[in-house]
């Protein structure tokens, strides 16, 4: 058995003051109120960890980076100690084979008890040889970690998405974990990279009610993802209202205006920017000036620039979208009218001096 | 005086106006609504897109945008539910409300008369055939860039309303799904905002034909679609 949270906590000088504080905030943070806040206090001091083994595909690392800089629930090194991150190439001492031993252990010890948290995906072209993950294939590291887990967890718009990678022409096959996987609980917890707390909520929400968040259709937790960032955006007023930055330079601009000329993709984005924004809460993209990208969207790369709203329509061409279109077949249908209704009048006007010729012969 | 001259004039020409009751009045109703919700909507939905230029003042004095997306949604809603009277009109109207909801694509003389009606079109026919309700190619026209396109319209404009209504809502229950099935929330803007082109676009063609037929043909159009009549000119 290994220890439950509360006395890892303990044993690294955590105060049970501080616990305590943990517990509610993290109860706030997810959204279930203070009731939660004992109920999570009861699992951490009674639950043992739950091992997670942290797989890195094709990726940059910037979920890592994310996820190691979350302020609530607590610092960094707590998380981590919560998390029992047994395995993580990136932040483990160990290295070579006596890591990879580690993987080993945990899928014997903890048989479909224990989770896979990807980072990054698997490339599936030329047999995986994109990634090599201990000398093998990652894919086949990720199948083979994956077979006994209790659940996934999708890190990112590359583990959920393909993100970079997999833009067109995506050479190296690059797949999302859930088109490689399957008959397993698999999380999306898309953006590029997630916000770090986020993605310790999700964590602590799997470790405390040992149980998979509630998923939207594309598999991403409804608490983090059940709106769009434009829902809760602070100048949302100002979209409703009219009022746009039009240039970047322009007095909108500096009066904080709504991006939403400048190509934010705030409209079409489900993430808690908005909501929890960035870096402890410091700030956000929009509040910093600049639209939303929308990297937490499928396929983010793959859909125009990123200062427009009226974007490419894929199918017809990376260039062409839904005005260029519509503009030209309304002109070209337009122009083709006026030669139609032309070519009719003249048609008509000899027809009728035919007919009145005729006439005018009948009559005589 | 006028009269009495016209009835000569009508005698001389030895025509004979005959006519059929075409468009029952719920077809004529639905039309003109329909017509009036897809300039609202085209209107309403361009500015949604590319909004009009920043208004000066308070945030809180202006509603500019709140009242265009109002007025957008205000319609969808009117031409989503004339679309489903249409529907329950073409199971209980006159075969003539079925026409723009099945095409008789098994029909040999329906297809030769759709080629027929392209070469009237593309003045390869002198004289044009008399028809009761829409002609075989407008039939075509109709079913594709009308009923086909509306039912997607209100499908992917359902979906997109539904992000705002929230998951859980019945828009989002029905339509929710369009979403991830059509490649995510932008591509589907974008989609929508094709479809109004091309509706548009259609929109163009329907009323130059109309206009057209009107004049050239041997039948009433555009009254018809007011008094429900069809006249016969000959």
């Amino acid at each position: 058995m290994t220890e439950t949270f509360y006395e890892v906590l303990r044993r690294q000088g955590i105060t049970r003051r501080s616990f305590l504080k943990f517990c509610s905030l993290t109860a706030t943070s997810l959204g279930l109120g203070s009731a939660a806040a004992p109920r999570i206090a009861l699992a951490m001091e009674t639950k043992p960890r739950t091992p997670v083994i942290w797989l890195h595909g094709l990726e940059c690392t910037c979920c890592s980076e994310s996820f190691i800089r979350s302020a609530h629930p607590l610092t960094k090194d707590v998380v981590l100690s919560m998390l029992s991150l047994d395995y993580d190439d990136t932040l483990m001492a160990a290295a070579g084979h006596q890591a990879e031993a580690i993987i080993e252990e945990v899928k014997k010890k903890y048989k479909g008890n224990y989770i896979v948290a990807v980072e990054g995906n698997p490339p599936l072209n030329e047999d995986g040889m994109f990634c090599i993950h201990g000398g093998r294939p990652f894919v086949e590291v990720l199948k083979e970690t994956c077979a006994d887990a209790k659940a996934i967890i999708s890190w990112g718009a590359c583990a959920s998405y393909g993100c970079v990678q997999a833009a067109k022409p995506n050479p190296t096959r690059a797949t999302p974990v859930h088109k490689v996987i399957s008959g397993k609980p698999i999380i999306n917890v898309p953006g590029c990279p997630p916000i770090a707390e986020v993605m310790t909520g999700v964590v602590t929400y799997m470790l405390t009610f040992d149980r998979i968040p509630e998923l939207d259709r594309q598999g991403r937790p409804k608490m983090f993802y059940g709106q769009r960032i434009h829902d809760k955006c602070y100048r949302r007023g100002h979209f409703d209202a009219g009022q746009f930055a039009e240039a970047w330079d322009d007095e909108g601009s500096r009066k904080g205006y709504c991006l939403y000329k400048m190509g934010c993709k705030g409209p079409t984005t489900y993430n808690a920017c908005s909501s929890m924004r960035w870096n402890g809460g410091v700030s956000w993209p929009v509040q910093s000036g600049h639209g939303c990208i929308g990297c937490s969207e499928e396929g983010f790369w793959d859909k125009g620039s990123f200062y427009n709203r009226v974007t490419s329509i894929t199918p017809f061409g990376a260039e062409s979208n839904a005005d260029t279109i519509g503009k030209a077949a309304a002109g070209t249908v337009g122009a083709a009218i006026a030669a139609h209704a032309a070519v009719t009048a003249l048609a008509r006007a000899r027809q009728k001096a035919g007919e009145s010729a005729t006439e005018q012969q009948g009559e005589n | 005086m006028l009269s009495q001259q016209d009835m000569l004039e009508a005698e001389r020409h030895g025509r004979q106006v005959r006519s059929i009751y075409v468009y029952e009045a719920p077809v004529r109703l639905w039309h003109w609504i329909n017509a009036l919700a897809m300039v609202v909507l085209a209107v309403t939905g361009y500015f949604i897109g590319k909004p009009l230029p920043t208004v000066p003042g308070e945030a809180a004095e202006n509603f500019v945008m709140g009242y265009i997306r109002f007025a957008h949604f205000a319609a969808a809603y009117i031409f989503a539910v004339g679309l489903l009277g249409r529907i329950y009109w073409a199971l209980v109207g006159n075969h003539h409300a079925r026409q723009i909801f099945k095409l008789p694509i098994t029909n040999p003389q329906w297809w030769s008369e759709v080629f027929f009606e392209l070469r009237w079109y593309l003045f390869l026919e002198k004289t044009p055939k008399k028809y009761v309700g829409h002609n075989p190619m407008a039939q075509l026209m109709m079913f594709f860039f009308f009923t086909v396109l509306a039912v997607g319209m209100v499908f992917t404009g359902f979906a997109l309303y539904s992000e705002g209504a929230g998951l859980g809502s019945w828009q989002d229950t029905l339509f929710g799904w369009v979403i991830p099935a059509l490649g995510g929330s932008l591509q589907v803007h974008n989609l929508h905002r094709l479809g109004m082109w091309i509706m548009m676009t259609f929109a163009v063609v329907h009323i130059y034909a109309a206009v057209r037929e009107d004049i050239m043909s041997r039948q009433s159009l555009i009254s018809t679609m007011v008094s429900g009549w069809r006249m016969f000119k000959d």
